[in-house]
């Protein structure tokens, strides 16, 4: 049940989106996130979410699974939504028994949901598109002025790295104790949660000797394999700014100062 | 002097309680003389905690002697200046497979060496395909390490350390969390790098059936070297193989046996193939 959980999702497809470099992608999706905190009326929605599905249709990812991510946050979404839907204050337009609805609740709560789904999808499309490993790349790239103000970038990003590689080995291992466990009588499905957080004690504590042990035994593989940190290491996938990076960055540039800057034109239609 | 050579080699693990007062000193390795020649296939044996793993650890200067000297390709393995070149040159593959592959795609790991060495991209790239063909892995070059079988994974591993270029591979027991076919592939593997790129070899096992090829056998026990000579001679002293707590190949023990129950047998019989004619020519 556990190997069901698939992280970082990646989906394996050949677009111009795809091929992007990874830098340009995560400073895309800062900038797009930003570009939505900065919306202030109907037209930067608009403009945001034409950006966003033409992202979507040349990254060749099916829009079905962008869904998929949401699902996780739907409750998140529903909670925002009902909070800014009752609890503003203003012009009421409905009232019922205690609760009321205000014309600024309204607005506020179709706004902040179409927010947040084009944050998360926004965001997805990011982790859709680009390998886990790319994305390290990238943000070590990214990260490097960091280094001279003494910020492990590099190691920052061999953990991570690291990291990611091990999750399907841990998941794995977790399924065996857990087999190991029950063979032996242990129960993780029946009780209240206190029981249920109790009975994981017996499957955390093998997990971690072994993942213990198993940084114990990588890191003297990875130095019986001259790994002495980033100093003098030379890369095998350097990432390199192509031509279609910098119109990527172009497209990026047009479209947040047309965002920003719709926020200035007074538009009759604002709700 | 050989590639590796040791000389009156000792390592002791101190074991302390709690408090960090000394328990106990434990002689992991006493007083071992090693003379390894280049291009040579060298099989190292012995029974759990005979030494042999923290014998092996020294020749990749992960562990430091507590007397005696180590010479990688006459490199001072305790002298901090040689420390990378003593890892380059003398390469290791451990036996957990899942624990010494540390990139994502296979092609990654095998990089991860040269990387380190600080070897051009272009040129890592040239490292990666022709070690990933000299061990039968090229066409998993783009797949997840996870996906492989344990064989498949070690024979990454492999190829990941002679991206290095090394002049010697140590194989600290490669094939111990092996099902039998991934046994065999891992040994095919390392023979046909000693046979085809003269590649120094020292493979470290409790399995007998892997050392009927090597050049040179030693046997430990208890940090010392008990028995040295080539497999045939090896084998030939089956009672005391048996005092050392290992286990002869099935068809030495039966060439044994039938010697023993009267049958005229040369000693030392190393494939089933051998012991076929020498009973044909008996009779």
């Amino acid at each position: 049940m556990l190997r069901d959980i698939t992280l970082g999702q990646y989906y394996q497809a050949d677009s111009i989106i795809h091929r992007l470099d990874p830098r340009v992608k995560l400073v895309a999706t800062i900038a797009f996130i930003i570009s939505l905190f900065a919306a202030k009326n109907v037209l930067a929605y608009c403009l945001a979410a034409l950006f966003l599905a033409c992202i979507i249709k040349l990254s060749k990812v099916p829009f079905r699974f962008m869904i998929k991510g949401m699902k996780a946050i739907l409750f998140l979404l529903l909670l925002t939504v009902v909070f800014n839907l009752f609890l503003t204050p203003g012009e009421t337009l409905v009232s019922v028994w205690k609760l009321t609805i205000t014309k600024e609740g309204l607005r506020i709560a179709v706004l902040m949901a179409f927010r947040l789904t084009f944050l998360i999808i926004g965001s997805s499309i990011m982790t859709l598109t680009t390998t886990p490993n790319n994305l390290t790349d990238g943000m070590e790239k990214l990260m490097n002025p960091l280094k001279r103000v003494k910020v492990p970038v590099h190691e920052v990003a061999m953990m991570m790295s690291i990291a990611l590689r091990f999750i399907p080995v841990l998941l794995e291992e977790t399924d065996k104790i857990m087999k190991a466990q029950i063979a032996r009588g242990a129960d993780f499905e029946s009780g209240n949660v206190i029981k249920k957080a109790k009975s994981l004690v017996p499957l955390l504590v093998p997990l971690f000797i072994s993942a213990f042990r198993r940084a114990n035994d990588l890191a003297m593989a990875m130095e019986a394999r001259c790994y002495r940190g980033g100093e003098h290491r030379t890369k095998m996938k350097p990432l390199q700014y192509k031509g279609r990076d910098g119109i990527a960055y172009l497209v990026l540039v047009c479209y947040l100062t047309l965002c920003i800057g719709g926020n200035f034109i007074k538009f009759g239609l604002v709700l | 002097m050989g590639i590796i050579k040791t000389e009156k080699l000792v390592f002791e693990y101190i074991r302390r309680d709690e408090e960090g007062n000394v328990e106990g000193i434990t002689r992991a390795v006493d007083e071992v003389d090693l003379d390894v020649k280049q291009g040579d296939f060298i099989a190292i044996l012995g029974h759990n905690g005979s030494g042999k793993s923290t014998l092996a650890k020294h020749i990749n200067a992960i562990l430091y002697p507590t007397e005696g000297t180590v010479w990688v390709d006459g490199m001072d393995t305790s002298e901090y200046k040689n420390l990378w070149d003593v890892r380059q040159s003398a390469g290791m593959v451990f036996q957990n497979p899942d624990n010494q592959i540390i990139g994502q795609v296979v092609e990654e790991d095998v990089g991860f060496g040269p990387e380190n060495m600080g070897v051009p991209t272009k040129e890592i790239w040239e490292r990666v395909e022709e070690s990933l063909k000299a061990v039968g892995m090229y066409e998993y070059r783009k797949h997840s390490p996870n996906k492989l079988s344990g064989g498949q994974k070690q024979r990454v591993s492999i190829a990941g350390v002679i991206a290095m270029h090394p002049k010697c591979i140590i194989l600290d027991e490669p094939t111990a969390m092996l099902d039998p076919n991934g046994r065999k592939e891992v040994i095919r593997a390392v023979r046909a790098l000693n046979a085809a790129e003269g590649i120094t070899v020292v493979l470290i096992t409790h399995y007998m059936e892997e050392i009927i090829h090597a050049d040179r056998v030693f046997v430990m026990d208890k940090g010392k070297i008990a028995m040295e000579g080539t497999p045939r001679e090896i084998f030939s002293q089956v009672e005391r193989l048996k005092e050392l707590r290992l286990d002869v190949p099935q068809v030495t023990l039966l060439a044994h046996e039938l010697q023993k129950g009267g049958l005229k047998i040369p000693d030392g019989m190393l494939t089933t193939d051998e012991l076929v004619e020498a009973l044909l020519q008996g009779a």
